[in-house]
């Protein structure tokens, strides 16, 4: 699991997520995004899954517990490019209440 | 019914081994020729019972844990074992969203994936003595095949 993270506005990053997501590489995702949440005050994640080859219930751990810790700044999340596979366990888990599914990029940087 | 494979694997509870173990038994799985789709619901469904035998079975301590595997004609059958703390309460735990450890950020979608990906899960276990989880995987091949 590698990821890259990249200030799209002042307080609005993306998240480029790459390879796979189980328990092990949440812990280390987890731990990565917090640290920069709290250095550069983010409110807005968009976490981009276009290279993510798998995800397990893990990552919708991670995913939620985002969530929460920007629910206390008033922040809010957006996911883009997931295959249908994680997109059915985002659904099976609810997450699409908490959070927005964009179609790309743009809509996402417009809208979140 | 013919076993026509049969494998078994021992390793210690290691998040490391998370992704070891779902490559191990998708490879052993892929001897049947399932579709992508089918190998992607395996790996799921193996990633999660192997991370609840560490995060629950074991609470994050060493202990082991068993797959067994057995290829079918149609079918692939899995076995993960442990030998940790069992479930008090199965129905609970089989629950969408259900956890007993929100505070490790567990999401208790595990065994409701599980469930969906695979066409039977059945959950032995025994408090103090550990857990077994079975799953079946239906590989629906194609009906022309080629035998020349």
């Amino acid at each position: 699991m590698d990821v890259v993270i990249i200030k799209l506005d002042h307080d609005m990053i993306k998240v480029n997520l790459k390879g796979e997501i189980d328990h092990h590489a949440s812990l280390i995702l987890r731990e990565e995004i917090d640290n920069y949440i709290e250095k550069h005050r983010v409110k807005k994640i968009l976490f981009n899954f276009k290279d993510v080859s798998f995800m397990d219930s893990s990552g919708v751990g991670m995913i939620i517990g985002r969530y929460k810790k920007l629910q206390n700044v008033g922040g809010k999340i957006g996911v883009v490019n997931l295959a249908p596979k994680i997109e059915r366990i985002f659904q099976m888990s609810g997450l699409f209440s908490l959070i927005s599914n964009f179609n790309d990029e743009k809509e996402a940087i417009d809208k979140l | 019914m013919t076993v026509l494979n049969e494998m078994q694997l021992d390793f210690v509870s290691k998040s490391e081994n998370e992704s070891f173990a779902r490559v191990v038994v998708a490879a052993f799985a892929s001897q049947l020729d399932p579709t992508l789709d089918e190998l992607a619901d395996i790996k799921t469904a193996v990633s999660e019972a192997v991370t609840n035998a560490i995060i629950h079975g074991y609470e994050n301590t060493v202990g082991i844990i068993r797959i067994s595997s057995k290829l079918y004609e149609d079918k692939v059958v899995i076995t993960i074992q442990d030998w940790g703390k069992g479930i008090e309460d199965i129905e609970k735990a089989r629950q969408p969203l259900w956890t007993s450890k929100p505070e490790l950020e567990r999401s208790g979608m595990g065994f409701t994936i599980m469930e969906d990906f695979m066409d039977e899960l059945k959950v032995d276990s025994t408090p103090g003595e550990g857990t077994v989880v079975t799953m079946v995987k239906n590989i629906n091949k194609g009906t022309v095949r080629q035998t020349t």
